[in-house]
């Protein structure tokens, strides 16, 4: 574990924050601006060039509304619930390491001519320049890694179910637990289909992860069926389109947020997006590499930093936009259709993807086996749901119908 | 039970290319896309695109005032009887004697901005080309005295829009009622 400076913490803790509060504001401008412009219309457009200036206003907005609180309320859950939310979600972004990344020194092995002595040396002065390594996340070289993100993320839907609970109104009832449903079936196949990514590095921490895509090629590559799944799931996780049930505008009014107004409202609708920001985050380091850039990275001094930076901002902004552009793709899931893609679509496939990696690993196969029996896994699997089914109607039309 | 007439309808078949869900999806991403590069409807910024607005658009009224600068009413009051609005208030006069080739003119003639439907009738029904509908769209007042136009207001309105050059179709176009050039 690198050396833990408060200074450097606090310092960091403040500008993971800024930043992440500026993202969560423009991305709820880039996401009207987005979903306009797939409509043919122009996004807000009036207030500062462009429209920059509304999500400062509607920060505004929602500070001076005047908060009401429904006399129906469970005071008590109804106060906490965004704040649990909103603190978990922040919670889970502190292992993220959102700039370049030194992994952990391996174990020295002690040989003949390697005696205890040089080893010993050798591997203190390897500590300490771990140690004193510049690293860029708020809880960096976390040896449990992204279960800590995969814990958190269990506990943010405590937030939902909280908030819709203490509404004591049906559409908020309704909408908190068709999502406490859907997060917890989903997190089965999130944290499954990482399991290959990890038998690989053989070791969940992310330092160690982002170390080994930037000397064997990143895992989008060998695995792009896990990358798949992992994908699928992080969307029900957010709660977004085409998983967004527990908000769904046209059927439960709000959901689980119908009973709150001003900054309560506000900050569950940023629980949303930070968790967005989040995901984006892993699904760019667990699966592209993170910070490298083939060629690009080797750069060294302060234009390789930047160029670190940009790099991985690049990859975040590029899941950011799908997320948007997703949304107006796909419809909406029914919840049976949800609740089946998870257990009997998501679950078979990441077992058979975590079959294949162990066969993999175990003979000593090249990475690249992988890439193909995904993608036979994935066209098996397409096959065999294209079979003919027999439902009571394709029954009766084989019968003969008197026809008049 | 008498047999009735059964149409079996079957549902679409979902073939390999549909059930793999990703050529699918891609596929609509790109709708998607295109439609953000290329819009198919343009969106006008009012207020600071004015719309374009046809010549024949049916806005507020005008009085013309032929090239002496005479009001072109003749006081027929075919406009007041066509009007189903029953906006339009005439009262005639006997013409000034300098004015040889009509008998009649309007000493005042008064139209509720307000009560009015603008269909246009009044235009279609005058045969001197007095009554038009120009393109002016944006009319507001503070009270509803102020919107009941005068002849004065209306001979005002015509003078703006000469100014202007958005005469409407049928001075633009040159079309003009059958008694507009009367006999000398």
């Amino acid at each position: 574990m690198t050396d833990f400076d408060l200074t450097y913490t606090i310092l960091l803790i403040v500008i993971a924050f800024a930043v992440i509060m500026g993202t969560v504001t423009y991305l709820t401008l880039a996401e009207r601006k987005v979903s306009a412009w797939v409509q043919d219309r122009l996004g807000p457009n009036r207030v500062g060039p462009g429209g920059l200036l509304q999500p400062i206003v509607d920060g505004i907005k929602f500070f001076f509304k005047e908060d009401i609180i429904p006399k129906h309320v469970d005071r008590v859950f109804y106060f906490i619930a965004p704040g649990v939310g909103v603190a978990t979600a922040l919670l889970a972004f502190s292992i993220v390491p959102f700039g370049p990344s030194v992994p952990p020194p391996r174990p020295t092995a002690v040989t003949a001519e390697h005696p205890v002595e040089i080893a010993v040396a050798e591997h203190h002065s390897e500590m300490e320049a771990y140690r004193s390594a510049r690293t860029y996340a708020i809880a960096p070289g976390l040896d449990i890694g992204i279960l800590f993100a995969f814990a958190l993320g269990s506990l943010v839907v405590y937030g939902i179910i909280l908030g819709g609970w203490s509404s004591n109104s049906k559409y908020s009832l309704l909408g908190s637990l068709r999502s406490s449903a859907q997060i917890i079936s989903y997190e089965i196949p999130l944290g499954m289909s990482v399991l290959g990514v990890f038998l690989f590095v053989g070791s969940v921490n992310l330092e160690k992860i982002l170390d080994y895509q930037v000397h064997h090629g990143w895992f989008v590559l060998y695995q792009p069926l896990a990358f798949l799944l992992f994908m699928v799931s992080v969307f029900a996780e957010c709660n977004r389109l085409p998983f967004d049930l527990p908000e769904a505008e046209q059927e439960l009014v709000g959901g689980f947020h119908t009973e709150y107004g001003s900054m309560k409202l506000g900050l569950m609708l940023m629980v949303d997006y930070i968790h967005m920001i989040t995901t984006s985050f892993f699904m760019a380091i667990l699966f592209f590499g993170g910070w490298h850039f083939p060629g690009l990275t080797d750069i060294g001094g302060t234009a390789g930093l930047v160029i670190k930076f940009v790099a991985l901002a690049f990859k975040v902004f590029v899941f950011l936009m799908l997320y948007l552009l997703i949304r107006w793709t796909i419809p909406r899931f029914k919840f049976d259709q949800l609740m089946g893609l998870a257990w009997q679509v998501l679950i078979p496939l990441a077992m058979v993807n975590l079959l294949c990696v162990m066969a993999v690993k175990e003979f000593g196969l090249s990475p690249w086996m992988l890439t193909a029996t995904s993608v036979i896994t994935f066209i098996a699997a397409a096959v065999i749901a294209t079979r003919e089914r027999s439902t009571v109607v394709s029954r009766l039309l084989h019968e003969p119908v008197a026809v008049a | 039970m008498p047999t009735k007439t059964v149409r079996w309808v079957d549902e679409p078949k979902v073939g390999l290319f549909e059930r793999m869900y990703l050529p699918a999806i891609a596929q609509g991403l790109a709708t998607t896309v295109r439609h953000i590069f290329k819009p198919q409807v343009r969106t006008e910024g009012y207020p600071e695109e004015e719309p374009n607005l046809p010549p024949n658009y049916r806005g507020v009224h005008r009085l013309n005032k032929d090239e002496q600068g005479r009001v072109r009413c003749v006081a027929c009051y075919m406009c007041a009887t066509a009007c189903p609005a029953h906006c339009i208030d005439i009262v005639a006069a006997e013409a000034p004697p300098e004015w040889t080739d009509r008998e009649k003119y309007p000493e005042t003639f008064v139209i509720d901005e307000l009560r009015c439907i603008y269909c246009g009738m009044c235009e279609e029904a005058c045969p001197v080309d007095a009554i038009e509908l120009t393109t002016l769209y944006d009319l507001t007042g503070l009270s509803r005295e102020e919107m009941i136009f005068d002849k004065e207001k209306l001979l005002s309105v015509f003078d703006y829009t000469v100014q202007a050059g958005t005469d409407p179709v049928r001075t633009r176009g040159g079309h003009y009622g059958p008694a507009a050039e009367p006999a000398k």
